[in-house]
This record gives C-alpha cells, sequence and structure tokens, in this order.
C-alpha cells in the first residue's frame, strides 16, 4: 500500500487517471471540476502527455473521440451544463462503440443552475445522455479514495466492454480533502484491433462510424449493442452492504448522500432501529442483484438523494414495487444533514410497522 | 500501358454523388494527393455530415465518421493521440461554416497540424437543398424561397478571407474545380495542403467552390456556368494566405 497523502477529489482523480495511463485529457473550465483540468496542464507536459483546453465541452469531447478512435486511453472533464454540451459527442461515442472516461462532478441545475453540489444529473448520466438506445457505464465515487480507484476502474471497463464510462462525482466530492493511497494501477491488457492506426499497406482500413441508414442494419447494431449491455448487467453490479445482515429496513444512497446518510443509519441504530445502507458504486449497471435480496428482508426503504428524486425510481424497478420507497432529498445544491436523514428513517420505520 | 487509372487511395465502392457533382473529382484530387506523398498508409481521414457523409467508404485509409460541423475537433484528437499521422478532414459548408464554425476556427488558431478539404458548394446538399452560410445574396433555396435577403438573414460567410486573420492559419486557399486549368492548380493545392501537413507545418485549408447541381436545379453543364457568373466573383480564387512560404522567405 503506498503512502496516505491528503489531496482533494479532483486532484486525486486526476493523478488516478495519469496512473492509470490515460495521456490524453481535453477540457473547458467549469466550477467545480476546473482543478482537474489545472492538474493536467500541470502535469500531462511533464510525462509527454496531452492536455488541451477546448474551445468548448462540445469540442472537448469530440476531441476525446479523436484520441480514443486512435487507441488511447482518453478523458474529459465537466460540471452539468458542459456534460450537456457533451451530450452530442457522447451518443456518437455510444454509437461507435469507442471507450473513454467521461468525469461529471455535478453542481445544481437545471439550466445555469449553481455551483454547490448535487446529484441531479442522475437520469441524465444513467438513460445515457444523449439521443438514441444506449447505456453509459457510470460509477459513482464516495470518498476521496474512490474518486481515485474508480477511474482505473472505468478505463478497464470502458476499455473492456467498448462503452463510454461515466465517473459521476458531486461538487463535495470534487472539492474536499481526505487521505489518499494512489498507487500505480496495472492497466488490463486490451487489444484494440478495431483502433484507426493506419493501414500501413497492410490490412484493410477501418472505419470508425455510427451511420447505418438501412434500418434492419441499424436495428442489428442496437441488438448487439444490448446484448452486451447485459453482460455488464451480470458482470458488473457493484454496491456497498453497510449493517444489512440483520436490518429491517433500508437506506439507499451513492456519493455524498451515502456519507451523510452512514450517520444518520448508526444514529438510528443507537436508536434501537434495525436499519442498514446499500450504496450503489454502480448506478449503471444499477446494482439490482443486492436490492432484490434486501427486498425479501426489509420492510421499506428510504432513497436519498441531492435532487428531486431521480434514482427512486430505479430503486423501485429494482425491488419491483414490493415494499414502500420513501425519498428523502435535498435539491438546488443543498444537502440534507444527518439529522433530516434520520428522520425520514424514523418516519419510515414508523410507517413501515 | 495505362495513362490514366484509379488512385490507389480510393476504393472500388461506386461513387454516390449525383451527375455534375463536383464532389467526386476532389475525391480523386485528394486521393492523388495522398499517393503522391506515398503516406495512405499513415493517413486518418475524418469524414462530416453532409453529401460527403460516405467518404469513409470511398477513402481507402484509417477513417472516422465525426458528428455534424465537429471534424476539426475529432481530427484534433487523433492527431494529438499520434502526431506521426497524416490528419484530414473532408467537409461541406454548412458542416464547416455554420454548425462548426468554432471548431474550425479554433482549430485554425491553434496551428494544428491538419489538413482540412472544404467543399463550398452554397447550399446544404444532402438535406435538400437549404440556405447555407455561404449560400449568395439573392440565391433562392428551399428555406429562402424569396432569395436570400441580406436584410434578415445577413451575408454569406466567406471563409479563406476569416481565417487567413488568424495568426495560427498557415496555408489557405480557396480553389474550383470548373476547367481543366482550375482542376490542375486545385491538385497542387490539395497536394501541397498535404505536404505541409507532412513536414509537420501547421494548419492548411483548401477551400474548392464546388457545385450542387440537383439542389441548384440546374444541368451539370449549367451548374459549372452558374458557379463561373455568381460563385466566382464573389468567392475569389487564390492563395490567401501562406505563412510557411513567408516564413521560408524571410
Ligand atoms: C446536429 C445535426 N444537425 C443537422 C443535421 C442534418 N444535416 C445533415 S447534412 C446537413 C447539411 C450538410 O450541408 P453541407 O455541409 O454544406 O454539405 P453538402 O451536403 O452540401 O456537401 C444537415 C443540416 C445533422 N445530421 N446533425
Ligand atoms: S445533392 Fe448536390 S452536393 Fe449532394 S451529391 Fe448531389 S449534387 Fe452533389
Ligand atoms: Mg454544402
Amino acid at each position: 500500500m503506498a503512502d496516505k497523502i491528503l489531496m482533494k477529489g479532483n486532484e486525486a482523480l486526476a493523478e488516478a487517471a495519469i496512473m492509470a495511463g490515460c495521456r490524453h485529457y481535453f477540457g473547458y473550465p467549469i466550477t467545480p471540476q476546473t482543478e482537474v483540468a489545472a492538474y493536467m496542464a500541470k502535469r500531462m507536459p511533464k510525462i509527454g502527455g496531452v492536455f488541451l483546453q477546448a474551445e468548448s465541452e462540445i469540442a472537448a469531447i469530440n476531441m476525446v473521440i479523436g484520441a480514443a478512435a486512435a487507441g488511447k486511453r482518453a478523458m474529459t472533464s465537466s460540471s452539468s451544463p458542459g456534460i450537456s454540451l457533451k451530450s452530442e459527442g457522447i451518443s456518437y461515442m455510444a454509437g461507435c462503440d469507442l471507450p473513454a472516461l467521461i468525469v461529471n462532478v455535478q453542481r445544481g441545475g437545471p439550466g445555469l443552475g449553481g455551483i454547490q453540489p448535487s446529484q441531479s444529473d442522475y437520469f441524465q448520466a444513467t438513460c445515457g445522455g444523449g439521443h438514441g438506445d444506449f447505456h453509459l457505464l457510470v460509477l459513482a465515487p464516495s470518498s476521496v479514495q474512490e474518486m481515485a480507484d474508480l477511474v482505473a476502474k472505468g478505463f478497464d471497463l470502458a476499455e473492456k466492454y467498448r462503452m463510454p464510462c461515466m465517473l459521476l462525482a458531486d461538487g463535495t466530492m470534487g472539492q474536499m480533502m481526505e487521505p489518499v493511497s494512489l498507487e500505480e494501477t496495472k492497466q488490463e491488457a486490451c487489444e484494440k484491433p478495431w483502433a484507426l492506426t493506419g493501414t500501413k499497406g497492410e490490412r484493410k482500413p477501418n472505419i470508425i462510424n455510427s451511420l447505418a441508414l438501412q434500418p434492419q442494419e441499424l436495428e442489428q447494431w442496437n441488438e448487439d449493442r444490448f446484448k452486451r449491455y447485459e453482460i455488464v448487467k451480470e458482470n458488473e453490479q457493484m454496491a456497498e452492504s453497510y449493517l444489512m445482515d440483520d436490518a429491517e429496513y433500508c437506506v439507499v444512497a451513492f456519493g455524498i448522500a451515502a456519507r451523510v446518510s452512514q450517520n444518520a443509519v448508526d444514529a438510528a441504530r443507537a436508536k434501537g432501529i434495525k436499519v442498514g445502507m446499500i450504496r450503489p458504486i454502480t448506478l449503471w449497471p444499477f446494482p439490482e442483484k443486492v436490492l432484490k435480496e434486501a427486498a425479501d428482508k426489509c420492510k421499506a426503504f428510504l432513497s436519498v438523494e441531492l435532487n428531486m428524486g431521480q434514482m427512486i425510481k430505479d430503486v423501485k424497478l429494482a425491488i419491483d414495487c414490493k415494499k414502500p420507497v420513501d425519498l428523502c432529498y435535498r435539491t438546488g445544491g443543498m444537502i440534507p444533514s444527518p439529522e433530516e436523514v434520520l428522520a425520514a428513517i424514523e418516519k419510515m420505520q414508523k410507517e413501515g410497522k | 500501358m495505362i495513362v490514366f487509372d484509379k488512385p490507389k487511395a480510393l476504393t472500388d465502392a461506386p461513387l454516390h454523388y449525383c451527375p455534375g457533382c463536383t464532389h467526386g473529382i476532389i475525391h480523386r484530387l485528394v486521393a492523388e494527393a495522398i499517393d503522391n506523398l506515398n503516406i495512405g498508409g499513415e493517413t486518418i481521414g475524418v469524414a462530416s455530415v453532409g453529401c460527403s457523409v460516405f467518404t469513409y467508404n470511398y477513402f481507402n485509409v484509417d477513417m472516422v465518421q465525426a458528428a455534424h460541423g465537429r471534424a476539426p475537433a475529432v481530427a484534433t484528437g487523433v492527431k494529438r493521440a499520434d502526431p506521426s499521422k497524416i490528419v484530414f478532414t473532408y467537409q461541406g459548408d454548412g458542416d464547416l461554416a455554420s454548425i462548426g464554425m468554432a471548431e474550425t476556427v479554433h482549430a485554425a488558431a491553434r496551428g494544428e497540424n491538419i489538413t482540412i478539404i472544404f467543399v463550398n458548394n452554397a447550399i446544404y446538399g444532402m438535406t435538400g437543398g437549404q440556405m447555407a452560410p455561404t449560400s449568395l445574396p439573392g440565391q433562392v433555396t428551399q428555406t429562402s424561397p424569396y432569395g436570400r435577403d441580406t436584410n434578415t438573414v445577413g451575408f454569406p460567410v466567406k471563409v479563406c478571407e476569416l481565417l487567413s486573420t488568424l495568426d495560427g492559419a498557415g496555408y489557405i486557399e480557396r480553389v474550383a474545380v470548373n476547367n481543366v486549368k482550375n482542376v490542375r492548380n486545385a491538385k497542387k493545392a490539395i497536394e501541397k495542403a498535404f505536404r505541409n501537413q507532412v513536414e509537420g507545418k501547421g494548419f492548411s485549408l483548401i477551400e474548392v467552390v464546388s457545385t450542387c447541381p440537383t439542389n441548384w436545379g440546374k444541368t451539370p453543364q449549367g451548374a459549372l456556368e452558374w458557379l463561373e457568373e455568381n460563385m466566382l466573383p464573389y468567392y475569389p480564387l487564390g492563395v490567401y494566405k501562406d505563412k510557411f512560404a513567408e516564413e521560408a522567405a524571410k
């Protein structure tokens, strides 16, 4: 284990990307993720990598497309309004089966919104966030350590399944400082015979393309892609269970909401309420398996979110609406206090009896 | 003895372009440049959205198909990923000068070491003949049915003139392929735009004033006449900038 150092989430993420072999970063400034760009601007030129400040998020994601098409580990980062601009490129990337990492350090919306932490891009991230039938891999860190660890994981998954991967963080994750240990991650060897490397006159041209004017052909492409998505759903669900063994009630929360909720769960346990927490780490694929198991044991669920209630729909779907699901939320950049979450747990317990 | 053969940099796929459309000639000139410089095995092309979207089937090189207007950004990513590759985009006027104007201007401003082939036919060909940023004053199109009214929709964008004001832009030339002399000149310009990149010099863009007989409502011959009478006076041919030649002369 490498020594622990104190780092901001955004910087830990940036260094972790470099350690995971990423040498191509394209971005555009926006709060609260600008530290990623600043870090890359400093580091990349020293290690023979590429940092390029694009003219817009649209250009940045298309530069990522170019570098990914050339077979490189490439990434971009932004925050909510910028991710909206990237969604055209994200859709093209999905349609071209290109792997890359897209970081969204979310802020409150809609519109220009605010600059405080939020989870209100959950729908946008987990439903694809662009036109067409597709999904992204979506990973949700809830500590600075995970901001780092999920970067390498994200690149590996993206390349394994040839899908774009989104790291869905929030302003708190990006800005807070925590001790973190960073280690050179072993890059999973991944052949890229599809990459544009020049034919050298020795092979047929590689073509990276999402256009299929024949509907039968496009249907087949989409069917094939969704078969791959089924494998991802089967193999890659990740969640952390906290005090779930004897739990009668289950809190579901990710990212910063899970940090707050864990305190509330502890407080509720101290009061004798048998409550636990499931923290999704992959938001797509959503960790349905653990939730289904929990649905057999628990009396009620509580979704805690920094938005008007987005993940709650996936919770209900995962448990087939077998048990009641309450919502505890703050929005617009507000974060619920542990007391608010505790009150919601107590209410759930009272109603669930 | 074969005196006229298909360039190696073109595939055998039959071109889908309309009779009299100059996209085909321009494809040939690009392919000849690639052959003459012997760079086909190292070239990566970026197709745009427009009538030329299928260039990825025609050029016998690795290709990626970019979103509408984004080709210069995609090309930037490819080139930065591997500067040893020769990277070019092939874009129409709607693609390059309307929806992709920001990507075009900034690739030029950065002096990105890529080659852009810009086909200006003063119309949105693929979508059936709507007004383009380059449609001429008074030009009748599907979305300017009474003629382009400069009072309400303003004036055409002159891409070469505009880009040549940027310090980052290296070589900017406007050519046409309406007669043998102009085709020869276009061939030279396109080859030079690729050679600049091979020599690591920087950003080159060749605008080719082109025809769209189908959406102009003209015969192939009539389209060439319309181009000569209307397009060329508005879009004068010539070298707008050659920073590399200026530098060499110093
Ligand atoms: C984002 C987006 N907007 C609109 C379109 C529709 N569209 C396809 S081609 C085109 C115009 C192309 O015109 P131009 O670039 O001049 O090329 P040409 O067909 O004339 O060669 C448009 C508007 C699209 N594909 N994507
Ligand atoms: S529509 Fe116009 S630009 Fe397109 S292929 Fe036909 S003539 Fe050429
Ligand atoms: Mg056009």
